[in-house]
């Protein structure tokens, strides 16, 4: 192994509506990777196509260093996977799905699984079809935890849940990354979650990966600065800009790959920088895909 | 575990997150709570206890070593450093903070630096009065 636990290299899925192209991901051994993308973007096709679920057209895709789809079966009994279309048995408890998942993985832990039981506030002997949404998809989850394997793969997996489901599932997440040689690919809309807990973000749009850095390196590229402009001076045309708004003599520049010598440029240029904004994910992501939408347009 | 359970993130706050942890951990080592030489959350372990991204822990603890407020000894895991002039030196870091905001707040307002200059007079003098107060009342 490599010390990557998700690899993929020039993937390329095409469908009749939609073509997933030249997708290329590396997730390192014990990191968690926030997957964000707007619905359609081609999120849950990538989750599926490391899973074996789904076999790309053309690219390599290892998991666990294993090649994907062909060593599928050994890779899966190290990997977990949770998505919105999880087939639990509604007529069956919580309790039976633990037992016949124990059966099967001989990495289950019992105990941890008591733990989570609790935590997530869940109650083994009711029959999954009469439980709520958020109650269904922590008994997914805790089903995948417990057999505490190497590699979680989350297709939205904060999706539908109320406030303290949230915070209880990023935790058991965060925990599970205690173990250094675990590793999670999670996808969301929630850029809140993914920029609380991700050491890698990704950003996916319209089947292309847009963007895919470590978060301190994303965040730190990325820079929202307000200028006040003199009439009869031009705003200075510098790389990285983004996006320009003004009104007045005031401008706001967004800008991706921000350093200090930027505004010693606008300084030279005449230009006053009042301030140096930095931007949440959320912002950055409608920035960016907007911009990329708007060009394509063009 | 219970030295880091006292750190609490805010996400309304507007700053990076690993600012804020390098803050807090400054004001724990400031206030005494974390003890000079003593041993440190481990990256991993405050990260799961915060429930934030390693990565955020990892940066703000490679500024806190920059600034010579920990050491991290590598596979040891890290310490508060030794140095005698840690804590003059982190409340003086932090008045040189609460000036500069307050130089680009009187600049918005259009004062004179005169004018700035007064009105932290006034404040010193507000401070002063405060103090006396409450050494009558008690």
């Amino acid at each position: 192994m490599n010390g990557l636990a998700v690899q993929f290299a020039g993937v390329r899925k095409e469908y009749p509506h939609f073509t997933l192209d030249n997708v290329n991901l590396e997730l390192p051994t014990g990191s968690i990777m926030g997957f964000i993308g707007a619905n359609g973007a081609g999120k849950s096709t990538t989750l599926r196509i490391l899973m074996g679920l789904v076999h790309q057209d053309r690219g390599a895709v290892q998991v666990l260093g294993f090649d994907m789809p062909a060593q599928q079966a050994v890779a899966k009994r190290d990997v977990g996977f949770v998505s919105e279309d999880m087939r639990l048995y509604g007529a069956a408890t919580l309790a039976w799905h633990m037992a016949f998942i124990r059966s099967i993985y001989p990495s289950w832990d019992q105990a941890y699984a008591e733990s989570l039981l609790k935590r997530f506030d869940l109650k083994a002997e009711q029959k999954l079809k009469k439980v709520s949404h958020g109650q269904r998809v922590k008994a997914a989850l805790l089903l995948v935890l417990a057999r505490r394997p190497r590699l979680l793969v989350l297709d939205e997996p904060t999706t539908g849940l109320d406030p303290v489901a949230r915070h209880e599932v990023l935790h058991a997440l965060m925990e599970a990354l205690a173990d250094e040689r675990r590793t999670i690919l999670f996808s969301s809309q929630n850029t809140l979650d993914v920029e609380q807990i991700s050491d890698q973000i990704t950003f996916i749009d319209r089947g292309r990966i847009i963007d895919s850095a470590d978060k301190e390196t994303f965040l730190e590229r990325w820079r929202r600065l307000r200028l006040d402009v003199p009439p009869a001076v031009a705003l200075p045309a510098l790389p990285g800009i983004v996006e320009t708004t003004s009104s007045g003599r005031l401008a706001v520049v967004t800008m991706n790959g921000y350093e200090p010598a930027v505004a010693a440029a606008y300084h030279d240029a005449g230009v006053t920088v009042q301030s140096v904004d930095s931007m949440t994910l959320e912002e950055i992501f409608v920035v960016n895909v907007q911009n990329r939408r708007e060009r394509s347009v063009a | 575990m219970g030295m880091h359970s006292d750190l609490v993130l805010s996400k309304s706050d507007g700053r990076p997150m690993y600012l804020q942890i390098m803050e807090q951990i400054k004001q724990r080592v400031a206030v005494g709570d974390w003890p000079r030489g003593e041993e440190i959350p481990s990256i991993r372990q405050l990260a799961v206890a915060l429930s934030v991204s390693v990565i955020t822990v990892k940066r703000a603890y490679l500024e806190l070593e920059r600034e010579g407020v920990i050491v991290t000894q590598h596979g040891k895991g890290s310490t508060v450093a030794t140095d005698p002039l840690l804590e003059p030196r982190l409340y003086d870091q932090e008045l040189e903070q609460h000036l500069d905001q307050a130089a680009r707040l009187g600049n918005l307002l259009g004062l004179e630096t005169g004018e700035l200059e007064s009105r932290l007079r006034q404040a010193a003098d507000r401070l002063t009065q405060t103090t006396a107060l409450e050494e009558v009342e008690t």
